[in-house]
């Protein structure tokens, strides 16, 4: 086991690698860079811009030296945890991007524990009643939860929220906790806030997981194993959950990683169309601006996220399964 | 018949039992007034090609019959020793007594040991578990008392191998870890259904001793399923004989397997490979059945020599009612 972590965790680092140059080359592929859209800022302001000031800047960013060099010391920096400067905010993207990897962070993970809170029980009753009236209304809102979007999901609970109850459901926090220094009645208020982001986010995950589970549910409910249990005398309610669920939930540990990406880019529209203080929407604005050390950085970030995300999953696989363990 | 039915101490006394399955092709029935007894402290034998209902009746004995089947008819007398008798079939979920059925006074062992226990606990927990369910001990009591059954069945290295998972033992060793799971409750009755037909032949020969002598050592009662007369031979001091949710005959193993009044009984036994004489094509049953009616469900009648049969009037059948 221990060998098997060991293991795990020292492919993470040529797998974490070749993402970084993946990375860099695509914030890399548009024309021009920093130097070129601030120039054009600033000749649109009027400000007369020297040849000189052009080649300064360029050495400054370090533009002026071959793509590998760049590579490497964009990824140097990164390792000794500095960012780089953005220039669209002029401030280091140290400054802006933890506090908005905490929120995305947030609201990702309370979206995953949602997404089980609601498909475990579900699904396990629609397996047990298959076929009844429940099992369909839980099958019919599991389908319109899938074909939903989630920023289609999050305008309309915002529009909700205002025309019925005359509430403003976009944002963390309320108005005057926006620039609060953190307290409790700040970490309440942001509580009151995230769930609904978590709900959105997580609906069609919580969909999708509750339709597996079910028809995982359905195919272990007859096994042997579970009719062995059963004439053991093993109590009715019992017997379900540490037979047959032990089993169909396996497959979704595995996946909580797969569910990460998904998860992490429903979380950046639906961060865009609530305005949420996440990475979503920053990530936006520097990619278009071609800010490309804030890009660049938060890309990186969100692939760290998902790397160890599948790295956790796995081994809490492990740890479950022990067919896993001895392989 | 009444005199009979006092001289035999039953433990198990089936009667009229019917079971449905509804599916999506209709209504099956899986069991249509099926009736025997258990002798106490002896095995039966329960034989009948594939789909004659062997395991749905160990199944209702169980009261393991799951939905779309149903029970529709019929009883089911039980008479463990030093309890009040009870019926089963009319047994509501909440009667406690239900519980303590399973695996506590009656179990059984299946036939697939590859896939009967859950990959994922330890063989341990798995056989304490059966302990748990049924008495109040303490955790460390019930792995002592299934360390010890484990032993019993023949698994030796023993404090090795409780801590191992079902998928580091091979399909013999599995079986032997059912069969203590099963009689770890010491129950009164242990349902065998064909419990050695996933091993190979020397697996199946030690399974089968094994039962065997623990029957003798425990003086339990076994039901033992199987379509395999050799085995029956071995080990049955009674057969059933089970045709398409039907039963044909009962008998002792000498008067079903030596003289079969049933021409389906002859049937199985001329279909046997080794019993026909050597160079002879092997007779399927439905040569030996003929033109015999055996899917008409004749009542059952009392021979003199004690066995029961349902036989067409043309061969000696009562008159239907
Ligand atoms: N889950 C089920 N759904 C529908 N019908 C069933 C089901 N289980 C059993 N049956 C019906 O009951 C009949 C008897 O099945 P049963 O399993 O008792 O046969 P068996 O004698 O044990 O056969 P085998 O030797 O193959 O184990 C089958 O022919 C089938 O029609
Ligand atoms: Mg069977």
């Amino acid at each position: 086991m221990r060998s098997y972590i060991l293991t795990r965790i020292a492919g993470l680092i040529p797998t974490l690698a070749i993402i970084s140059v993946i990375i860099f080359i695509v914030i890399q592929l548009p024309e021009g860079d920093i130097v070129s859209s601030m120039l054009d800022r600033l000749q649109a302001q009027g400000v007369d811009t020297s040849e000189e000031y052009v080649q300064n800047l360029r050495a400054q960013y370090n533009l002026d030296k071959p793509m590998v060099i760049q590579y490497f010391y964009w990824a140097g920096n990164f390792l000794t945890g500095d960012m780089g400067y953005s220039y669209l905010f002029s401030r280091p993207v140290n400054e802006l991007v933890w506090e908005r990897l905490g929120y995305t962070l947030s609201i990702t993970i309370s979206a995953l524990f949602f997404t089980w809170l609601v498909a475990l029980p579900v699904g396990i009753y629609s397996a047990l009643r298959q076929y009844t009236i429940g099992d369909y209304l839980m099958t019919t809102l599991a389908l319109v939860g899938l074909a939903t979007p989630p920023f289609l999901l999050a305008l309309i609970f915002m529009h909700i929220g205002f025309e019925w109850f005359g509430i403003s459901t976009g944002g963390l926090f309320s108005p005057e906790f926006e620039d609060a220094s953190w307290s409790f009645a700040k970490f309440a208020d942001m509580l009151a806030h995230i769930w609904l982001p978590m709900v959105i986010v997580g609906a069609g995950g919580a969909a999708f997981t509750m339709r597996i589970l079910r028809a995982n549910l359905l195919d272990e409910l007859n096994k042997p194993y579970v009719v062995t249990a059963r004439a053991k005398g093993v109590r009715p309610a019992k017997l379900v959950i540490k037979y047959p669920v032990r089993i169909a939930i396996n497959p979704f540990i595995s996946n909580i990683g797969l569910m990460l990406p998904a998860l992490i880019s429903g979380e950046a529209l639906v961060g865009m169309v609530m305005g949420l203080p996440t990475i979503g929407p920053l990530l936006l604005q520097s990619l278009l601006n071609q800010d490309m050390f804030l890009a660049g950085s938060m890309l990186m970030w969100l692939a760290i996220l998902v790397v160890f995300g599948i790295l956790l999953s796995d081994l809490l696989l492990a740890w479950v399964d022990p067919r896993i363990r001895f392989e | 018949m009444a005199g009979d039915d006092q001289a035999v101490d039953a433990v198990l006394k089936v009667r009229d039992l019917a079971v449905d399955f509804k599916t999506d092709t209709g209504l099956t029935h899986a069991l249509m007034g099926v009736g025997f007894e258990v002798p106490r402290g002896k095995v039966t034998a329960i034989v009948g090609e594939s789909g004659s209902g062997k395991s749905v009746t160990a199944n209702c004995i169980m009261r393991i019959i799951q939905p779309p089947g149903r029970i529709v008819d019929g009883s089911i007398d039980f008479a463990p020793k030093g309890m009040d008798p009870f019926e089963i079939v009319s047994l509501t979920k909440k009667d406690p007594r239900l519980q303590e059925l399973r695996g506590g006074l009656i179990s059984m062992v299946f036939q697939e040991p590859m896939t009967a226990l859950s990959p994922v606990y330890k063989v341990g927990n798995q056989v304490a578990e059966a302990i748990l369910c049924h008495r109040k001990v303490s955790r460390g009591q019930a792995w002592r008392e299934a360390a010890e059954m484990l032993e019993r069945v023949g698994i030796d290295d023993i404090d090795r191998r409780i801590q191992m998972y079902p998928f580091e033992f091979s399909g013999g060793m599995r079986q032997r870890v059912v069969i203590a799971m099963a009689l770890v409750c010491h129950p009164e009755v242990l349902i065998c259904d064909e419990p050695t037909t996933a091993l190979d032949v020397t697996i199946q020969a030690e399974i089968l001793t094994l039962i065997k002598d623990l029957q003798r050592e425990l003086g339990n009662s076994v039901i033992f399923i199987t379509h395999d007369l050799g085995v029956v031979a071995q080990i049955a001091d009674q057969v059933v004989v089970m045709y398409q949710g039907r039963v044909l005959e009962i008998g002792t193993v000498r008067q079903v397997l030596k003289q079969p009044v049933h021409p389906y009984t002859k049937g199985l036994l001329a279909a046997i490979p080794g019993l026909a004489p050597k160079g002879e094509r092997l007779a399927t049953i439905a040569t030996v059945v003929g033109d015999a009616d055996i899917t008409t469900p004749f009542p059952m009648q009392t021979l003199a020599d004690g066995r029961q049969v349902s036989l067409p009037p043309e061969l000696g059948g009562a008159q239907q009612a």
